[in-house]
């Protein structure tokens, strides 16, 4: 009954209705809003509904209920790191302590909100072997966008202007070629080997003194370690350029070996992937940026440090590579994550990766019958599967994922990374117990086994979720982004 | 089988151009229409834009996928085809009559480093 | 460790389904000069109890004050459902709505939450959110940028808040924009410098602010005809909760608006997070960046919504889209979408109604006392610049000392003071009783 509910919050609105309570206006005599001169004023009222409390918090309620989250069941997306969110970090990240405080309030009125700042971003240089970190940027793509400035700001500091070129490795995300062309840079692909790691033979020659740096992720995007990494550092140092780590699959490393020792020069990390702050439907995240000693002072003003009497302060640097945002980040996400370490402790934060690249490699290893596995050998914290290894059926990895749907299971990355047809990207992350990735493993043997027995079941998928496939066609050519456009 | 027109030039990218005298009308082939699915826009230059063989002039998207416009030739844009702006699936219903920019060539000859009917129909193993 | 469900037995029995010895054979590959051998250089575990003794002791070191503080950042009113509803695992644990099937709560509140933000502001389309109101004014130059094609100058009004004008000039730095000043008169864009700077037909965009910095709420008659007839197009940055009563970015002729929402009852919570908006006329649609959710049917013809115009993003677009942004916000877009739902238009008149009641009356005692005359005499709305006597430091550390943040110093004799409808008159008494004793 609930999963069927239909109602947009406008179709629940009736005139007079309010949802609100506000003090009495006692000064509304003498000093009206009406007396605001009549050409600033807005002509006709905006169409907001017009609802109860209650009303609201029934419909979305009900809307939520038409939802899959983490806390609904597993969610084995490649790439995003769906693990455990914990409670404790969301009562911590809504403190009033924390929660009233204005960005404009004086260090000495923010002490404790400094020392948060400044011990998360101590501790993440720790974890990632880096010298220092900026938490100011809000998102993944947010901070390779910094990252990068970071590193144009380093040639162009040194006047070497020359530097324009970005190298990216064709299995990369599509958010590493977007961030560097909005930082004015060049994309040059370099390829992949048939193991899906960086091509060092086609990287030699893409290395010129117009090279600012290179984009990679290591493990990269198909699960696998970069082991020439030393050599690649090597190389890319030799000829001028930066290291920049796309933080995207940090999970599989962590405790286990550390950005800043691969070589790398700059990094983000995805607090809403490693950190394990809420994804929240598409964020709010975070995208620290990190840098090796020496770059501090192009960090993202402003930036929090620490005086000799352990006061903490705010402070800009004319070197820095500018601003990219209001203040200081996405506050409360950065409560969370800290919750998330200081919980984790010395001891667990290194148990991280390795029960992370576990799991991936007993889902792997447990359904490389069923599907078709493309790289042999022990992968990281994700694997990729090029469809089924039954190629006969007709059953695309499409279909694969919608009938998980039908199963009570998120879907798998698909179609990423564009180096196989049929790409299906499972990562299962630390959190997910040893009985639940046995009933995954049963349900995708089980989907393999219809998409032979009764394919149709599984190319008409899925049948029991809130709505069945969408016309996604008419959405895109002719758009109704609101609800006014709707009603038409 | 996709549809292929004699008469018209052929670019390894997909584009066709189908020349009269001094202009030339810029479409997508069929089989380019045929592999990217339903298309929803196409991004098309203004009137008066130059476009010069080998470079992007525009983009045709589907739902998920979008695919650069490549100019076979050089010239002024003298017209867009600006019944696609309503109604982008006509280039999927007949990539030859809806053409999607007329150029005044620059360079005539150009034409000459493109493909025949035949040459593409084998280019694409039909 | 509570969030690592292995026993040593399913450790075992798993290394042997992968055909491995130990754990460590899972990085044998990893070069050994690579691999982590020390203990990190962090705390022991803390339990939940130690957790919360932790932060509590931090937050005693944060001073809970009555915030007289604005300039971009304001202590609104939020509604008591909001919190709950936002932390319901199903919003709070679901990833981007790429499934749509199993994501209609999100991509539905997503198509709710822009058909509020073209309510408030007028406009045709926005997308599903940006990270701030700073970098949506980023987005909002490049969006410029990408529409005029050969222009590559950003007109920005020096009455815009000067941390977005950072912003836009740290993005504009990289991209070889030019962004140069309109200059400011009396606490407005001064008109006659916007039509200079615009003769030499080079602009691609103008970015005012409204209200603007000091409060001010700027007429802009005649604006969008001097840009628009130089084609270059106009970008408002508004405030959200003051567009239930001000004249709209849309009506004011404004090709993009942008903004923060976190005027919609967003908590400060030092900075973050809040969520940007950035909204523009239809004809521009395939140049706004970020996710857009359109209404559309499944194959049984029920209404269903979905993530639509995918083709402009960057994950298909790769080094041709105009804006790297992905997800964003979403669950703040969902805030102020509750907030919105449970105000009405009725609430958020009535709030800026207080807001702007408070901050006349205010404004006036500080008059009164001697200490402080208004810095411009133009209309405001719920935030004014005074000029202070003694030096404006001394105001707020005299504030400071009786629990009141009293704002935001803007030069060394300036100060901005923002009055929200959760200011109480008592509180304003007390805010100017203590400046009329410095």
């Amino acid at each position: 009954m609930i999963r069927n509910y239909d109602k947009l919050i406008f179709e629940l609105s009736k005139e007079g209705r309010t949802g609100y309570s506000l003090p009495k206006n006692e000064l509304k005599e003498q000093y009206c809003i009406c007396q605001l001169p009549a050409n600033l004023k807005r002509e006709s009222a905006p169409g907001l509904p017009e609802v109860t409390e209650f009303d609201v918090v029934r419909h979305y309620t009900n809307l939520s209920n038409k939802n899959f989250g983490v806390d609904t069941g597993f969610y084995p997306l490649g790439s995003c790191t769906m693990k455990y969110n914990p409670r404790i970090n969301e009562e911590i990240s809504a403190l009033p302590s924390f929660a009233r405080l204005h960005p404009a309030a004086p260090i000495e009125a923010a002490q404790g909100a400094l020392e948060v700042y400044y011990n998360l971003a101590e501790s993440l240089a720790e974890i990632s072997g880096l010298g220092a970190f900026t938490l100011n940027p809000y998102a993944g793509a947010h901070g390779e966008l910094t990252g990068l400035m970071i590193m144009r700001s380093y040639h162009m500091q040194r006047g070497d202007l020359k530097r324009t070129k970005v190298i990216v490795p064709d299995s990369a995300h599509g958010t590493n070629p977007a961030s560097a062309a909005v930082c004015g840079l060049q994309i040059v692909e370099v390829k992949s080997t048939a193991n899906g790691t960086v091509d060092v033979e086609d990287l030699k020659p893409l290395l010129d003194d117009t090279v600012a740096g290179i984009m990679m992720t290591n493990p990269n995007t198909l699960g696998i370690f970069e082991t020439e990494i030393p050599e690649i550092a090597r190389l890319v140092h030799e000829c001028g350029g930066l290291l920049y780590y796309d933080g995207a699959n940090l999970n599989a490393v962590l405790g286990k070996c550390r950005p800043g020792d691969m070589g790398f020069d700059i990094m983000h990390i995805n607090l809403h992937k490693t950190f394990s702050t809420p994804h929240g439907g598409g964020g709010p995240g975070d995208g620290p940026v990190g840098v090796r000693a020496g770059l501090e002072a192009l960090l993202p003003n402003p930036q929090v440090k620490k005086d000799a009497d352990g006061k903490y302060y705010i402070d800009t640097d004319d070197k820095s590579a500018g601003y990219v945002s209001n203040f200081l980040g996405n506050f409360a996400v950065l409560l969370r994550a800290y919750t998330y370490i200081l919980t984790l402790g010395r001891e667990n934060v290194k148990m991280v990766g390795p029960l992370a690249v576990l799991n991936a490699n007993y889902v792997k290893e447990s359904l490389k019958n069923e599907y078709y596995l493309p790289i042999e050998g022990v992968c990281k914290h994700e694997f990729v599967f090029d469809g089924l290894a039954d190629k006969s059926t007709g059953v695309t990895t499409l279909d694969i994922a919608k009938r998980l749907l039908d199963y009570g299971y998120h879907a798998p990355t698909i179609y990423f990374p564009l180096l196989f047809h049929q790409s299906i990207m499972i990562e299962p992350t630390e959190t997910e117990s040893k009985e639940t990735l046995d009933e995954f493993i049963a349900v995708m043997k089980k989907v393999a086994a219809e998409a032979i027995e009764n394919p149709d079941i599984v190319k008409s998928a899925p049948h029991s979720t809130p709505v069945r496939r969408l016309d996604e066609t008419t959405a895109a050519r002719f758009p109704k982004t609101t609800y006014k456009q709707l009603k038409g | 089988m996709s549809t292929i027109l004699e008469g018209l030039y052929y670019a390894e990218s997909h584009e066709y151009v189908k020349v009269e005298g001094e202009f030339g009308y810029v479409g997508i082939t069929d089989y380019a229409q045929h592999e990217l699915g339903n298309v929803v826009y196409v991004d098309m230059p203004d009137v008066d834009d130059e476009v010069t063989a080998g470079e992007d002039f525009g983009a045709v998207e589907s739902v998920k996928a979008a695919s650069d416009l490549i100019s076979p030739v050089s010239g002024t844009v003298v017209e867009v085809n600006e019944a696609l702006n309503d109604n982008p699936e006509l280039v999927n219903s007949d990539p030859y009559a809806n053409w999607i920019i007329k150029v005044q060539l620059s360079d005539p000859s150009e034409v000459e480093n493109l493909m025949d009917a035949e040459a593409y129909k084998a280019a694409i193993g039909e | 460790m509570k969030y690592f469900p292995h026993t040593q037995q399913d450790i075992q029995q798993m290394l042997e389904v992968a055909g491995l010895k130990s754990m460590d054979e899972l990085f044998g590959e990893i070069p050994q000069q690579l691999l982590f051998n020390r203990e990190f250089n962090l705390p022991e575990a803390m339990s939940e109890v130690e957790i919360r003794n932790y932060f509590e002791a931090l937050g005693k070191r944060n001073s809970d004050l009555v915030c007289f503080a604005g300039a971009g950042v304001e202590d609104h009113y939020s509604p008591s459902v909001i919190a709950p509803i936002i932390s319901r695992g199903e919003f709070l644990t679901a990833y981007t709505p790429y499934q749509p099937e199993i994501s209609q709560g999100t991509l539905q509140y997503i198509f709710e939450y822009q058909s509020m933000i073209c309510e408030l502001t007028g406009m045709d389309v926005t997308n599903a959110s940006m990270y701030d109101g700073t970098t949506a004014t980023a987005e909002a130059m490049m969006m410029c940028v990408a529409i005029a094609k050969k222009r590559n100058k950003v007109l920005v009004s020096a009455t815009v808040d000067p941390k977005v004008k950072r912003v836009v000039e740290t993005y504009a730095k990289y991209q070889g924009v030019v962004i140069e000043t309109i200059a400011d008169k009396e606490g407005v864009t001064d008109l006659a410098d916007l039509e200079a700077k615009l003769a030499a037909d080079d602009v691609a965009g103008v970015i005012l602010a409204q209200p603007n910095f000091y409060g001010i709420v700027e007429d802009y008659t005649g604006v969008a005809d001097m840009c628009h007839a130089k084609k270059a197009q106009l970008v408002m940055n508004a405030k959200l909760s003051a567009l239930a009563v001000l004249k709209t970015p849309a009506e004011w002729g404004a090709d993009i608006a942008c903004g923060d929402a976190q005027s919609l009852g967003i908590p400060m919570t030092y900075g973050g997070p809040y969520v940007g908006y950035l909204a523009c006329t239809n004809a521009h649609v395939r140049k706004l960046p970020g996710r857009i959710v359109g209404a559309t049917t499944d194959v049984d013809g029920k209404r269903a919504f979905v993530l639509t115009l995918q083709a402009r993003e960057q994950h298909i677009r790769r080094e041709k889209a105009n804006s790297n942004i992905c997800s964003n916000q979403s669950l703040m877009a969902l805030w102020v979408t509750i907030y919105m739902s449970v105000m009405g238009n009725k609430g958020l008149n009535d709030a800026c109604s207080l807001s702007y009641s408070g901050a006349h009356y205010l404004a006036q005692q500080l008059v009164a006392t001697g200490k402080c005359t208004m810095a411009y005499d133009k209309p405001f709305f719920n935030e004014f610049a005074v000029k202070t006597t003694v030096p404006a430091q001394q105001v707020l550390e005299a504030l400071l000392a009786n629990g009141i943040l009293g704002g935001v110093r803007i030069a060394d004799d300036t100060l901005l003071v923002c009055v929200t409808e959760q200011r109480s008159k008592a509180e304003m008494d007390k805010f100017v009783e203590i400046v009329s004793n410095i």
